[in-house]
């Protein structure tokens, strides 16, 4: 008996594989533990080898919440020659940039440096991810661009880093996680974004990390789906600092990209935020315009995991109401929650829409236009 | 509809699958607990290699905390979004039905406690004759 | 998706649409003429009016000074508040002069908005025609962290709800409140004032010590289901945690905003936790959260769900249907666009017409004038949110009231 059917379901769209599309949030790995060791001062590979990483909570091996996925990664992605998935640039070219034909691919590298109680330890290992960036990666393949990761709890070491790394075209954003030590607008974030401004770089903040705060407003939640479900809720709140902190304000030509949280919530919290700035305006003087318009301005926003309702309209409306012009193509390569080009945005889309959303907002926001 | 020889019995033993493309189709045949039974290697969700997966069993629970995990080896996480699709029928678990009586409207089959999701795998007609497991495309 | 193709949408050719419903030409006569032809002629653009006869169902009558609990306290509990120099439970999360704390022209010359029936009569329960309202007590005592003394002032301050407000006027209702820092004193609390019928609810805080699926809090859901109790959760933290998932932040506005977050996030726990498996019964309203951001989380967790059934495999049912049979939003605030054309097409993303409780949010500052209602409802949307959705929630609203006192 042969059956297949896929109930009640439309026909997805097959993007013609031929056209080029951006990827923006792409994580290369490494492949060993003493990968780094190369761009990292002596005194630190000792130090690692003795005392490892303290990140912000408990555990030093794996996360607190269990993945879903081995390395919550892809289980077809381990490359042939061993490593973990994503830490081969050839399979990753076999298997994924060639195939969907990638033209600009983003990398977000994580499990870095970044979260780490140790500041010094944290500064060291973001100027090695940097270097790695390049050599084993952008400078291989011209396709794909760095993230510049930064020591994100060290103001003034990650300013530092930012303008060591500033012009060099190997980097087009800097990196951040959307949960830190404190909500993402506070005053001891501000370095970073001046410099990051200042070096013409938008900031890709990646849903993820931890700040030693308990990951809801009400305690730590069981269960692994509700960090995934909460990383939306995250970053609502972290972006509602900074906008209420007025960092916009104070930096006019900084760019954001939301990364890997969805973009369905974008409207109702801008909605939540020109309300309750309308009311509560006094408390914050600093705050010159309505939230929504400066959500509008300054922030962009990766489709990975694409929101999936039941009826297409909805998703069409929501994309209405967040701008086609704002969505930048991503597939979380190689991870599990991963988004196939091929399949992700249904049919009825016009093709100048289709276009901005798999490369042209992209490669306008990132200056490859 | 052809009839494909895929191997002798013994090359596949329980617990085992085999990998093979048949007129340009990528499938995978699963010998589970001495029966044979074959799927399309492509997850009807988007498209992943799905028999490259890992096997579990089917967790269910009657109360929040109590688990019935049965079924060991019969259900196939797929290798992307790790939904879970039944080995024998290609069904797929991610709409499951409560399992107590309760009056609201789900699609049930008699005599099944699991209400079906609704992706199914293509699944495939195997057989075994004179020691050897015959795929019929 | 789904297989009905629907509407085609707003005209998709690249333009870029100004944001969020903001007044954008195209857009507004897209989505206004689709809305035409859903309209009956009765129906325009004007404000919505309330009917008569339904249910208000969050108020906040205020507790003037904790001084005003000391009749309702044993004489331990009246010596330690006098003598130690206690002076009132005054939240964060409601600065007595903010201004979403009271609407201006709810704002008393004297005393704490909120604190005078006569007012709320006039203002509220008279001026909207309710049958029935809902009063819910916010008041600190959630944020005080011995059990023993939560337990004495949550005591006091649902005696001080009935005697001083709840006999007063038949129209109200009550909420217990319940010292969370004991789960048997909850327990016991909830037993207690539930002998007097008047009491439809009881209430918890959407930002506390643990997410409110943790099976810790079950008793407390027994409890309520085993009563015909809706169990509330409103706006407001105890700040025995960050008021935020992202930590402390500067501002009450950060705080506000945030508390959509945290009715998101408590959503998936009560659902993942499986709570309506074991209390298929229990309804949970959620009490000035916002309901806007419905559809789009619902979108994500039913998604990942999909992806990790086995770790929860209890959640026996698609998220959206148990939000469906078990959990409403009170109406304000209503987190809209200004454009009352997409909120009708949010209505539509939430694909269910029962999911909406009438409130005012009294005396708290959501709407000005008598623009309780969102423009352009239909009348049977009016009548679904005021008067049959809370009363499918609220089973015990029309239970026989006798005076009884609460023991």
């Amino acid at each position: 008996m042969n059956v297949q059917f896929r109930a009640g379901a439309e026909p997805a769209s097959t993007v013609a594989v031929k056209s080029a599309i951006a990827d923006c949030d792409i994580h290369p790995a490494r492949a060993t533990a003493t990968e780094l060791y190369p761009y990292l001062a002596k005194r630190w590979h000792e130090h690692l080898e003795t005392y490892g990483k303290h990140p912000y909570q408990g555990m030093m091996e794996g996360p607190p919440y269990p993945k879903a996925q081995p390395n919550a990664s892809r289980r077809d992605a381990w490359p042939p020659e061993g490593g973990p998935q994503g830490s081969s640039l050839s399979f990753m070219q076999k298997q994924h940039l060639d195939p969907n034909n990638v033209a600009l691919g983003i990398l977000c590298p994580l499990n870095t440096g970044q979260g780490l109680r140790n500041q010094d330890l944290s500064a060291a290992l973001a100027s090695a991810i940097n270097d790695w960036q390049i050599d084993k990666w952008t400078s291989q393949d011209s396709r794909l661009k760095g993230s510049v990761v930064v020591a994100n709890e060290d103001g003034p070491a990650a300013a530092a880093e930012i303008r060591r790394r500033a012009g060099d075209k190997n980097f087009v954003q800097v990196l951040l996680l959307s949960r830190n030590v404190e909500p993402l607008g506070q005053r001891r974030y501000w370095p970073i974004y001046e410099a990051a401004e200042e070096a013409g770089l938008p900031i890709g903040v990646h849903a993820f990390g931890f700040g030693g705060n308990p990951i809801t407003a009400s305690g730590w939640p069981s269960y692994y789906i509700e960090e995934m479900v909460g990383h939306s809720q995250c970053q609502q709140t972290a972006l509602a600092s900074i906008v209420l902190e007025g960092v916009f304000e104070r930096h006019p030509k900084l760019k954001m990209v939301m990364i890997e949280a969805g973009f369905g919530w974008a409207p109702s919290l801008s909605w939540r935020l020109d309300k309750s700035w309308q009311r509560l305006r006094g408390e914050v003087p600093h705050v010159k315009r309505p939230p929504s318009e400066t959500i509008r301005d300054h922030i962009f926003w990766t489709t990975q995991p694409m929101e999936d309702p039941e009826r297409r309209d909805h998703l069409f409306e929501v994309i209405e109401w967040v701008g086609w012009d704002k969505l930048l193509f991503a597939t979380d390569y190689p991870h599990w929650e991963y988004d196939d080009p091929s399949r992700v945005l249904p049919a009825g889309v016009s093709d100048a829409n289709r276009e901005a959303f798999y490369l042209d907002n992209a490669r306008k926001l990132y200056g490859l236009a | 509809m052809t009839r494909h020889v895929i191997a002798p019995v013994e090359e596949l033993p329980p617990g085992t699958r085999k990998f093979l493309t048949i007129d340009e189709r990528p499938i995978a045949v699963f010998n589970i607990k001495g029966e044979f039974f074959g799927l399309l290697n492509r997850c009807p969700h988007q498209g992943a290699a799905l028999c490259e997966g890992p096997l579990i069993g089917l967790a269910q629970s009657s109360d929040p905390g109590e688990i019935e995990y049965t079924r060991l080896g019969e259900i196939i996480r797929c290798p992307w979004h790790g939904w879970e699709f039944d080995i024998r029928t290609g069904q797929s678990y991610c709409d499951p039905k409560r399992f107590r009586a309760r009056a609201y409207p789900v699609n049930v089959e008699p005599g099944a406690s699991v209400v079906k999701g609704p992706y199914v795998a293509e699944t495939l007609a195997v057989s075994v004759e004179s020691d050897y497991v015959v795929v019929d495309l | 998706m789904g297989a009905d193709s629907g509407s085609q949408g707003p005209p998709m050719d690249g333009a870029a649409r100004a944001p969020y419903g903001i007044g954008v030409e195209v857009l507004r006569t897209e989505v206004n003429r689709r809305h035409a032809q859903e309209q009956t002629p009765e129906e325009t653009n004007v404000m919505t009016s309330p009917i008569a006869g339904g249910v208000d169902c969050d108020l906040h009558p205020a507790v003037p000074h904790l001084t005003s609990l000391l009749p309702y306290l044993n004489d331990y509990w009246r010596d330690q508040v006098t003598t130690r120099g206690m002076t009132d439970l005054v939240s964060q999360s409601y600065p007595l002069n903010s201004p979403i704390t009271s609407r201006p022209d709810w704002r008393p010359a004297a005393g704490k908005p909120g604190s005078s029936l006569e007012d709320m009569k006039t203002q509220a329960l008279d001026r909207f025609g309710v049958s029935y309202a809902i009063c819910n007590p916010l008041y600190g005592v959630q944020m005080v962290f011995s059990e023993d003394m939560a337990d004495a002032f949550c005591r006091a301050l649902n005696d001080w709800l009935v005697k001083e407000w709840l006999d007063k006027d038949q129209r109200l209702r009550g909420s217990i409140v319940i010292p969370v820092q004991s789960i048997e004193k909850s327990v016991a609390e909830i037993e207690r004032c539930a002998k007097d019928k008047r009491f439809v609810q009881v209430l918890m805080l959407v930002m506390g010590d643990m997410p409110l699926g943790k099976r810790a809090y079950w008793p407390i859901y027994a409890a309520a289901e085993r009563l015909g109790l809706a169990v509330g959760i409103h706006a407001g933290s105890n700040y025995h945690n960050p008021p935020t998932s992202v930590g402390w932040g500067s501002y009450h506005i950060e705080d506000y905003v945030a508390q959509a977050q945290a009715f998101q996030t408590q959503l998936t726990s009560l659902i993942v936790e499986g709570v309506f498996a074991r209390h298929p019964k229990l309804k949970m309203v959620m009490l000035e959260s916002g309901f806007t951001w419905l559809p789009s989380y619902l979108w994500r967790l039913h998604k990942f769900w999909r992806g990790v059934r086995m770790e929860t495999p209890w959640v026996d049912r698609a998220p959206v249907e148990i939000v469906r049979s078990n959990i409403r939003f009170s109406l304000q605030p209503i987190d809209a666009p200004p454009d009352p054309a997409t909120l009708n097409r949010l209505f539509d993303h939430m694909q269910s017409d029962e999911l909406l409780l009438f409130s005012t949010d009294y005396p708290h500052w959501q709407f000005d004038d008598d623009a309780v209602l969102p423009e352009g409802m239909s009348s049977d949307l009016v009548r679904k949110i005021m008067i049959d959705n809370p009363h499918a929630t609220y089973s015990r609203l029309k239970s026989a009231v006798t005076q009884e006192t609460t023991p």
